[in-house]
């Protein structure tokens, strides 16, 4: 039955790669469009604590992120292990708090500063006397609508 | 002089250099969007205002130590025991008259609160805490009260209270928003979250 029988060719013909660009090109756009870029470089260690009655925050250019926690191990020779805070990219002191949020919100458009929400990234090890005195600042500068930013989770997680 | 065809580009390393962009973009992305329990800070006093007089059976104590253990009303509690004592305070309904609560289905106990309206939920840590036990604590209070809301939600309108404020809260929901902020402000109205917080104590 020669009807079926394979013509010897020898090598197996080149895929044709001509598409791969459009593709790849497709993917690229896509990520384009999905990125937010990291904003800050964390300095200090930064393990959210776990709760299940959450709600998502949106519009990400309306949040200002306070992070607080242990220094990371980089720069626990130089600062200690003591849980400290950090605004944008350095270290600061519960006293900074207000000057920071003022300058968040001379960055934003008048009509915006309303919705303007304080997101509070903080390690679920550090203590509440820190947090509170984070809170006390934010009364004091009105910046009421706060966050306290969580991982998905059950809350008996953040209890060992 | 013959009409030169232009040459054709070379595009085989079109497919590398938006490889290399597509990694540069891979890498850099954050999809994930932030979640987390929102809260309202209250207003800054300048002078110490005398405390509103609340009846003392209907606030609802919790005392979180330096040592992140749990003293609700007096007694010592597991975390996990919290959002049951929390919804049988708020349901309790004792009141009577004025104070009458119709929708509760508690046990009407003496000594717990006579209507959600009233209901308040007071929470005190220490400076010493555990922000995350904290947060346990803030999501299981938060929780008993979407337990209530739902099941009240559920009652009335045939959807839970969660369902309600997720629709409102997507832009693609193609039904009735204003009748659902209506419901969501009965039930709001119905159940308030009140939850107060004092500033922690600095010792023990």
């Amino acid at each position: 039955m020669s009807k079926f029988k394979k013509k010897k060719s020898g090598d197996l013909p080149a895929i044709n790669t001509a598409s791969l660009p459009d593709i790849v090109f497709m993917l690229l756009f896509f990520f384009m469009v999905a990125t937010v870029m990291r904003e800050n470089t964390l300095m200090i260690e930064n393990r959210l604590p776990f709760a299940d009655q959450v709600e998502k925050l949106d519009k990400k250019d309306l949040i200002m992120y306070i992070y607080a926690g242990k220094p990371s191990k980089r720069y626990q020779k130089t600062y200690g292990s003591e849980a400290r805070i950090q605004l944008n990219d350095k270290f600061a002191s519960v006293s900074e708090i207000q000057q920071f949020i003022y300058s968040e919100r001379e960055s934003k458009r008048e009509e915006l500063i309303p919705y303007l929400t304080t997101a509070l990234k903080v390690d679920r090890e550090t203590n509440m006397g820190l947090v509170s005195d984070i809170k006390q600042e934010l009364r004091k500068a009105e910046a009421l609508k706060i966050n306290y930013t969580t991982v998905k989770g059950a809350a008996n997680q953040n209890i060992k | 002089m013959a009409r030169r065809s232009a040459p054709e580009v070379n595009a085989g390393s079109m497919a590398d250099i938006a490889f290399l962009l597509l990694i540069f973009f891979l890498v850099t992305t954050t999809i994930e969007t932030d979640s987390g329990i929102s809260r309202r800070l209250p207003e800054w006093q300048d002078e110490k205002q005398d405390p509103p007089d609340i009846k003392q059976r209907n606030i609802f104590e919790v005392l979180v130590n330096s040592n992140n253990q749990l003293l609700v009303e007096d007694e010592e509690m597991a975390l996990k025991d919290l959002r049951k004592a929390a919804v049988e305070f708020l349901d309790n309904g004792g009141g009577t008259g004025d104070e009458a609560c119709d929708f509760c289905q508690g046990a009407g106990a003496d000594n717990s609160s006579v209507n959600p309206k009233k209901a308040v939920i007071s929470l005190v840590n220490n400076r010493g805490t555990e922000y995350g036990t904290y947060i346990a604590v803030q999501n299981e209070l938060v929780a008993a009260y979407n337990e209530l809301r739902d099941r009240e939600a559920l009652r009335m309108f045939g959807t839970t209270f969660t369902q309600m404020e997720a629709n409102y809260n997507d832009p693609k929901y193609n039904g009735d928003k204003d009748a659902l902020e209506e419901k969501i402000s009965v039930i709001k109205n119905m159940i308030p979250q009140i939850l107060s917080e004092a500033e922690p104590m600095t010792s023990s």
